[in-house]
Formats: C-alpha cells, structure tokens, sequence
C-alpha cells in the first residue's frame, strides 16, 4: 500500500499520479512492494542478487515503470536490475529514484542496470532522481547504467537530477552496434555543498553507429560538478558530445570531453562550454516585466527544459 | 507620455568614461509615431536604452506620464508599459518560442498567440522551437517583435527592427508595427529605413550623442532624402552633418 510520500515521491521521478499504466515495479526501503507483468513484458526478482529483470518480448510495445523510492535514514540499498528489449520492440522505460530521508543518516541507493536493446528494437529510458529532508541527513544517489545497442537499434536515454540530491557518482556506459543509435540527454542541477560527477563512456562499434551525448547542467552555491564524456570509435561511426554548463555563485564545473577514434571513416565532434548566465538574456526577460530573480530561474528552467 | 530632460550619459570603456549622450532632450506624445535616425555610432541606441533603464544616465531625468522613472529599474518601467525590442535579440538555448511570448503577456492586457502570424511565423511550427541557433537572425527578429507585441506596452521602441530580416517579411514588419499602433500608445523606431521614415509622424536625427535635428516628414524627409541623392556628397547640409568625418 503506498502511503501519501510514497505517492509525492513517485509523482517527483516518475509523475506518476497513482499505479503506473503498463508494467511496473515499485521498490521502496530496500524491497519490491508492487508488481504488474503484462503479456509479453516480464517482470521477476534476481535469484542471486537484489533487484529485477524485466523482459520484453520481441516486437513489444509498451511502458514499463521501475521506480525506487527511500523514506528511511541510515538506509544503503544496492540493486543490480537486468533489462532486455526483445528485437523489434518498441518500449518506454521509466525508471528514476526519489529519497525523502526523514533523519540525519545517510539515505543512499546505488542502482546498476545492465540494459540490451536487441536488434532493430527502440527503447525511450528515463531517470529522474530526487531528494529531500528537512534533517540534515543526505541524499546519495550513484547509478551506473552500461547499455548495449544492437545493430539497428535506438537507445534514448533521458538522465535527469534537479534537485535535493547531496552526491552523486553516475556512470554510463554504452556500446553501439552496426546502424544502431544512442542518444543521451543529461540535465543536472545542484546547489549548496552537493557535488556530481558524471562519467560516460560510449563505444561505436562499427558502421553507421552513431551517438550524440548532450549535457546541459546548473551549478549553483558552493556545489561542484565533473563531467568526463568519453566517445571511442572502433569503426567508422559519427558521434557528438556536447557539454554546456552554467556556472553561478562560487560553484565549481569541470569539464573534460574526450573523442577518440581508431578508424579513418569515424567523425567524431565534441564542443563544452561553461559561463555564467549572459547579461543580455537577464535584460531581455527583465525587459518583460519579470524581476531579476524571476528572469534568472527562467533562463536556468529553460536551459535544463 | 515619455520624457528624457537633459540627459547625459558617459559609459566605462577599458576603465575610461566615454561620453555617449550629451544633453539630450526628448519628448514623446501618445499616439504618436517617431524614428530615431543617425549614422552608425551616433547614439540612437543608447537613448532608448537610456528610456528603458537597461542605461543610467549620468545626469537628466526620464519621465513618464508625467512621473520621475529615472531610479526605476528595469522590470518596474515594464510593467508600467515602456517596452523595447533589441536590435541584437539574445538566444536562449533549450526557452522554446512559447514560454517567451507567455512571459510578454504577463503583464500584458490584449493580444495571443496571433502576434506570430502577424510577423509571418506559424504558431503551430514555432511555438515549440527553442530561441537558439536553431532559429536564423531573421526568425529570431520576428520572434523579438511579436514579443513585443505580446507585451503590448504603452511605449514601444523598436531597435532597428528591420535589421536581418528579409525584403518580404520587411513589408509585412511595416504593416505590423503601423497597425499595432493606436491612439492611445507612442511607437518609436530606431532605424536608417526609407520606408519606416515615410510612415512616422516625428523623425528625430540623432548625431554625436545629441539631437542635431526634429521635425515632421515633411520637414525632415526631403533634406535626408536630397543628401542620398547628392552625388559628391558634399553640398547638402544634413549630409554635412551626417558625414561631418568623412575624409571625402
């Protein structure tokens, strides 16, 4: 039975406002508490770790919901959860993590998915974390997704944190076969003392695989951030990282793009940018009536939009 | 409805003060239309950035309806109805076209989503684009004026608004901004174009940082348009004026 901060958290990761439609898997506080497979969509607990393993059938379409929410202090939860995307399906994946950390302990869940996208399947994934808590304990999130595109497939990753969050080490990895797609959005905000460091490392594995990595973040206050996007190619595949950052307050932003290709056919680009938010953008929306602040918080929402 | 009394402005360039508005004093009525003209550098700009408070003048008073708005910033002379469309409209990366115009009509009384179709953009094919380089300099104009009629303030000034924007759209940007203005607003339009001079009921000749000379069309219009005809560019007097530099 989800109790009314179970359903607050689930709408902030996940907007869901009640059951998930489709398929679904709710873990809270360490456990799986809700369940729904569907025909052609499986979802069943690891026999020999936590977590879960989610299976689509081939030519599949659907939504699946694998939301984590913590509501307890001093509480670490790790799951490994296992995704295979049947070849020709057609699905979108909602996952994300919300902590509402009552006490001044730790609240940490780190989630490893393992992700396949078989051939010529499409899969639409996205992650949203949050956190809260009026006590001081923090809020850890450190997710690490390795992804595997088969030939012909299209992977879109969606990886969202705006706010609550005191740390978090993401790490995605992703390898791309022959035609297939990756795309990744990655959109973080922090404020305060929190830090981020995300590391990417995708692999085009052969012809006409291609990628396009974009992070866009806001650090604020003291809080530091670290980007390393790394984008190999072993055949001649096409990719894009672009790393864009506004930097405010006494915030710390680093940024380090790497391309790297080992084929002659491979075009790889990578730009990265920090600044802070420019005058004339504050002007213009100031030059609508809006106050200084107001302009200020809609240029950072239209930036992480 | 808007005053500047003697203004003067001096900005910091490289640590040094550098006079750009001397004395300038200006006077503009309801319901009625000016041009501010003048060679590049003049400092046409700079009055109306001045007028909106994005400038302070060093010295002067801004008035408006009558009232000193000289230490209000900028938001509060918007939302009083003093509204400006910028000469060089700064990109947004990831604001869609929407939430730009939504944020015009906050403060704002009339108008919708038509101000699009009246500068020649599809509602349905760019409201949802975002204002980045995705947009050309021209869209990005048209989009900076219908925000501005989005606004719908009792002071407009448009800053070169013809600027990028092509020969085509040029004419319907006349109709618009000739259409959208009433009885009961001041259009001011910062611009070197024959066209938008024709239409106006003042032009005003800004020259080195002050007004060098006002007046009607009628009065100003056939001594600009006898300088671009004069073919040495030496016998007129307004060109006199204009090209007072010029080594020719």
């Amino acid at each position: 039975m989800l109790t009314a901060l179970d359903k607050k958290l689930l709408q902030e990761i996940a907007d869901l406002h009640g059951e998930p439609p489709g398929a679904f898997n709710i873990r809270k506080d360490g456990e799986g508490i809700e369940r729904r497979s569907l025909e052609g969509i499986e979802i069943k607990p690891k026999k020999d770790q936590p977590g879960i393993e989610v299976i689509v059938a081939p030519g599949k379409e659907g939504t699946v919901h694998i939301p984590v929410i913590l509501t307890e202090t001093d509480l670490s939860d790790l799951v490994y959860n296992k995704i295979d995307i049947g070849e020709q399906a057609n699905i979108t994946l909602v996952a994300g993590c919300g902590i509402h950390n009552p006490g001044t302990g730790n609240a940490q869940h780190d989630g490893i998915h393992e992700i396949y996208v078989r051939k010529g399947a499409r899969l639409v994934y996205t992650e949203k974390h949050f956190g809260e808590g009026e006590k001081g304990g923090k809020k850890v999130l450190n997710p690490k997704t390795v992804l595997y595109v088969e030939e012909g497939a299209y992977a879109e990753l969606e990886l969202v944190q705006i706010r609550g969050v005191d740390h978090t080490t993401r790490v995605t990895e992703a390898e791309v076969q022959a035609g297939g797609r990756l795309v990744m959005y990655e959109r973080l905000l922090t404020d305060g003392e929190q830090s981020a460091n995300s590391d990417v490392l995708v692999k085009l594995m052969a012809e006409e695989s291609t990628a396009r990595i974009v992070s866009r973040s806001v650090a604020q206050g003291h809080s530091r951030q670290s980007f390393n996007p790394r984008l190999l190619a072993y055949g001649p595949g096409r990719g894009h990282v672009e790393c864009d950052s506004i930097i405010m307050d006494q915030a710390t932003v680093r940024s380090v793009p790497e391309i790297w290709a080992e084929n002659s056919e491979a075009e790889l680009v990578h730009e990265a940018a920090i600044g802070k938010i420019a005058g004339e953008q504050l002007i213009k929306l100031m030059a609508l009536g809006l106050t200084e602040e107001e302009a200020e918080e809609a240029i950072i929402s239209g930036f992480l939009k | 409805m808007l005053s500047l009394e003697n203004i003067y402005l001096e900005l910091e360039v490289e640590d040094q003060k550098v006079p750009i508005l001397q004395d300038v004093n200006l006077n503009f009525e309801a319901g009625k239309m000016y041009a501010l003209t003048g060679p590049n550098g003049s400092g046409k700009s700079s009055v109306a950035r001045v007028a909106m408070g994005i400038y302070r003048q060093s010295s002067g008073k801004v008035l408006y309806n009558g009232e000193d708005i000289s230490n209000l910033g900028i938001s509060e002379r918007a939302r009083r109805g003093i509204g400006y469309a910028f000469q060089h409209p700064p990109r947004f990366k990831g604001m869609p076209v929407k939430d730009m115009i939504e944020m015009a009509f906050k403060y704002s009384d009339g108008y919708d989503c038509q101000v699009l179709r009246d500068i020649g953009l599809c509602p349905d094919q760019y409201l949802e684009r975002t204002l980045d380089n995705s947009l050309s300099g021209g869209e990005i104009k048209r989009i900076e004026i219908a925000t501005l009629l989005a606004q719908n303030p009792r002071v407009r000034i448009f800053d070169e608004p013809e600027a990028g924007i092509d020969l085509w759209s040029f004419e319907q940007l006349i109709d618009v901004i000739g259409n959208s203005h009433r009885q009961d607003t001041t259009t001011v339009v910062i611009s070197h174009q024959e066209k938008i001079l024709n239409m106006v009921d003042e032009i005003v000749l800004i020259r080195e940082g002050t007004v060098s000379m006002r007046g009607s069309r009628e009065e100003i219009w056939p001594q600009i348009k006898e300088s671009a005809e004069c073919p040495c560019r030496k016998s007129c007097r307004l060109e006199e004026e204009i090209y007072a530099d010029c080594p020719r």
